[in-house]
């Protein structure tokens, strides 16, 4: 890449970019995982909102690619330290899958594939800040960054993403996931610095 | 739906898990809470680098273990494990 432009870019990044407390800037895209990468076969694929009374909406793969999607562009920050800056996603809105979903839930548990969970208050997978992303960088979404199709919800430290997702559960009282049930913080703010309970 | 592994041996966990028990347990086995397979820490799989330590069944990669450093705290949960065991010290 010439120097100039590099040089550019640069100080364009640094404009529009900031880190948050304790965090560091990195290129790569690390791969952290709390288990085995499941291969999630498309025709079996499911994703399912359950609300607080038990009423199921169900979208299968061909159904969930018919949704409007959009594209964005975000910075993500890990709680393992590092931000990776200008990220581009394509995904289905949570707006849009939550639409028709009647509930007076305040919280959500997240679900995967395998075993992950992870849990978030119900408004901030609304107003334009959650998707169920399938494709990163222009690609097909790649199984070790969560493929087919993972959670993105960059306001918070990325394990609330969770790869692999399947399913969101709607729920009156806030029920733990896999990180947070063992010391990390239910919410997750990385301006906040919600790395553990307690912070 | 199959399943990709891409984890360490046990003994990657050796470091941290001696840390918290305060002995070397390399010499330890255990037996999976889920399907009642034993085995030794080396024969479990370690997933690292997350935001903590996992250890999981070979048998049936059920969650045995899984251990959160903060800086001010050492979370533990051993619950899928029925015991651990090892040598007493001579
Ligand atoms: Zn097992």
């Amino acid at each position: 890449m010439p120097i100039v432009s590099r040089g550019f870019h640069g100080r364009a990044r640094d404009a529009r970019h900031r880190l948050p407390p304790g965090q560091y800037e990195t290129a790569d895209f690390p791969v952290l995982s709390a288990g085995p990468t499941p291969a999630v076969d498309l025709d079996q694929w499911e994703f399912t909102v359950r609300t607080e009374t038990g009423a199921r909406h169900i979208w299968d793969w061909a159904e969930f690619m018919a949704l409007p999607s959009q594209t964005k562009t975000v910075d993500l920050h890990c709680v393992t330290k590092w931000s990776k800056f200008e990220t581009e996603w394509q995904g289905v809105s949570l707006d849009v899958l939550l639409e028709d979903v009647e509930t007076s839930a305040e919280y959500a548990l997240v679900h995967s594939y395998g075993d992950y969970t992870t849990n978030v208050p119900l408004e901030d997978l609304l107003d334009g800040q959650a998707w169920i992303a399938y494709r990163y960088d222009g690609e097909e979404l790649p199984p070790e960054h969560g493929g087919p199709a993972r959670l993105l919800i960059p306001h918070l430290y990325f394990w609330k993403s969770a790869k692999w997702v399947r399913g969101i559960q709607l729920l009156d009282v806030e029920e733990r996931g896999f990180w947070e049930n063992i010391g990390y913080h239910d919410y997750g703010d990385p301006w906040r610095e919600q790395r553990y309970q307690g912070d | 739906m199959t399943l990709t592994p891409d984890f360490l041996d046990g003994n990657a966990a050796a470091g941290d898990l001696e840390f918290l028990f305060g002995t070397d347990m390399t010499m330890a086995s255990g037996r999976c809470r889920g399907c009642g397979e034993q085995m030794m820490l080396a024969q479990t799989h370690a997933y690292l680098g997350g935001p903590g330590m996992v250890l999981r069944c070979p048998g049936c990669e059920g969650v045995l273990l899984r251990l959160v450093h903060s800086p001010t705290q050492v979370w533990l949960d051993a619950g899928g494990l029925d015991y651990v065991t090892m040598p007493a010290p001579a």
